[in-house]
């Protein structure tokens, strides 16, 4: 072999390798936005909460800190203050006016004041809020159980699921399909850190941070923790509200199982 | 370069230059290639991540209020938005490429180009599902890897430095000789040189499993399973500053490692890598 051809050769193939690479790359892109390429990209969600129930248990808890490690200034994330008249109206009066609805496959459904809420036992933790940009805030939140709350109300069969609606509307549409909302399953449900939350570091729940009441489900991502929580619905599936993903951000690209 | 072609040793009476060895495992060669695909997957994926919040602190908790020790960033001066890298005290102007580069035709705050994210435009979800599902390939990749290497003695026989090579003088003697690009031929590249042994080892059983276990500790599910983790790195802030680290030397090996199979030997190096087959110069001759 000759070293022209050699040369050649050599060059045709790296050339190849480059054209390659750029190729895959926006093809990369390409396939993003394909349907049945982002569903095979979405499998990985099945397997990763697969693998994670499968490790955590029922019971596992997140790690709970101490005063000292409280972030000096807790990030408000999302939504700082809901825009609408009746939320207006409820914080003028602090929220004296404010029920929370338990409804859905309940025995009993409920509505609750921020005072019964408070009458029920109480849990206060320290803990990590971690947010999927990648930021990690510790706050102390205090709350009742949700358990508490879901065991007061009677589960129907068939309940699977706890779907939380909430005041604010983070993108502003016509058919309300930009109202927050979110869910999670019985097993995050009963477990021991979920509470709803009314109180933090030592006060009542700022409004930034999502007053009256919030959800903390401590083993997942920032934006599971539902805030200006309204309403409770116990459900047999998710796939019926807006966009059908069980929740604001999972309509919008993220996962449903928030533990990664 | 040789115009003979010589096949196995001992396959043809014709005097030989150079004669052909085994010199990779089709284990090794699959998991090789496929290791790159991932790599590649995941860097491109995790700058888009880290697009999502582009500063990297130490500690417990690391939010927008805390300490940075390094950020890429961005700032409106007169009407033009200039982009900057942060690295303690230190700050560099970085317009074009960190912090503020062209998209879609206009100069846009983002911390790394889109060039060198997955996708090209901003989506963390879409770029959180690449990196995850490629995360899986590599783990399940590399677990084939270490499994194949530790039952079938390919780390003993050609990861583990000789006593030989370990001597500071050998070792002296090969910082010098690549120092000049000169690399061994002959009976002597039938192993690896102990700086190229050594380089292998720390990324096989250091920066890979540190990626993989930083990368974990992120997880605020793994890290209600095994709380040990977070407290190991010091924090998932500290977790998540250690996986950029680790990703940037990654990096750093690859851009050594394709210049040295470069300078040492292109076509025999990648066609080892390929077919298996790696061309030995026979002694006393110029390969």
């Amino acid at each position: 072999m000759s070293m022209r051809t050699d040369w050649s050769r050599r060059r045709f193939l790296m050339s190849m390798a480059a054209g390659a690479g750029a190729a895959v790359l926006a093809g990369c892109d390409r396939l993003s936005q394909n349907a049945s390429a982002d569903a095979v990209l979405r499998e990985t969600e099945k397997l990763t909460r697969d693998a994670q129930r499968s490790l955590l248990g029922r019971h596992a808890l997140a790690k709970e800190f101490t005063e000292a490690d409280l972030s000096p200034v807790f990030r408000a994330n999302g939504t700082q203050m809901p825009d609408s008249d009746e939320y207006a109206h409820l914080l003028e009066r602090e929220f004296a006016d404010w029920r929370l609805q338990v409804d859905g496959l309940v025995e009993r459904p409920q509505r609750l004041s921020l005072y019964d809420l408070k009458r029920f036992p109480s849990r206060t933790q320290i803990t990590r809020h971690d947010c999927v940009e990648g930021w990690s805030a510790i706050g102390k939140w205090q709350g009742v159980p949700l358990a508490l709350i879901l065991s007061a109300a009677g589960l129907k069969p068939g309940a699977r699921y706890v779907v939380f609606h909430c005041a604010d509307e983070l993108e502003q549409t016509l058919d309300g399909s930009g109202r927050y909302y979110e869910s999670i399953d019985l097993l995050d449900a009963y477990h021991p850190q979920t509470i709803l939350a009314y109180g933090m570091n030592g006060k009542n729940l700022p409004v930034a941070h999502g007053a009256p009441l919030r959800l903390r489900v401590e083993r997942q991502l920032g934006y599971k923790h539902a805030k200006y929580v309204m309403r409770i619905e116990v459900v047999d599936s998710f796939g019926a509200f807006f966009g059908g993903k069980g929740g604001y951000w999972e309509d919008r690209g993220y996962e449903w199982y928030a533990g990664i | 370069m040789t115009t003979s072609i010589s096949g196995e040793a001992g396959a043809s009476p014709a005097p030989r230059r150079r004669h052909f060895i085994r010199r990779h495992s089709l284990t090794v060669r699959l998991t090789h290639w496929l290791n790159v695909v991932c790599l590649a997957m995941l860097l491109l994926s995790g700058l888009q991540i880290f697009n999502a919040h582009s500063r990297l602190y130490w500690g417990k908790y690391g939010a927008d209020a805390d300490y940075a020790f390094f950020a890429i960033g961005s700032e409106q001066q007169n009407d033009v938005l200039r982009g900057f890298l942060h690295i303690g005290s230190l700050r560099i102007e970085t317009t074009g490429f960190l912090g503020v580069s062209q998209e879609d035709g206009s100069a846009t705050a983002r911390a790394f180009p889109t060039w060198l994210t997955l996708p090209s435009y901003h989506d963390l979800g879409a770029g959180r599902r690449w990196h995850f599902s490629f995360a899986w390939l590599l783990v399940s990749n590399g677990l084939i890897y270490l499994l194949d290497g530790l039952f079938r003695g390919h780390f003993r026989r050609d990861l583990v430095p000789g006593r030989d090579q370990l001597a500071p003088r050998h070792l002296w003697h090969e910082v010098l000789q690549h120092a000049r690009l000169r690399f061994a031929h002959g009976e002597e590249a039938r192993r690896y040189n102990a700086l190229q042994k050594l380089s292998y080892l720390a990324v096989v059983f250091g920066l890979l499993p540190l990626m993989v276990l930083t990368g974990l500790t992120m997880s605020p599910g793994i890290d209600a399973a095994f709380p040990f983790l977070p407290g190991l790195f010091g924090g998932r802030p500290s977790a998540r500053s250690l996986h950029f680290i680790t990703a940037s030397l990654l990096v750093t090996f690859v851009v050594v490692h394709v210049v040295m199979v470069v300078v040492s030997g292109l076509w025999n190096n990648l066609r080892s890598m390929i077919t298996g087959r790696y061309a030995i110069a026979d002694e006393g001759e110029k390969p």
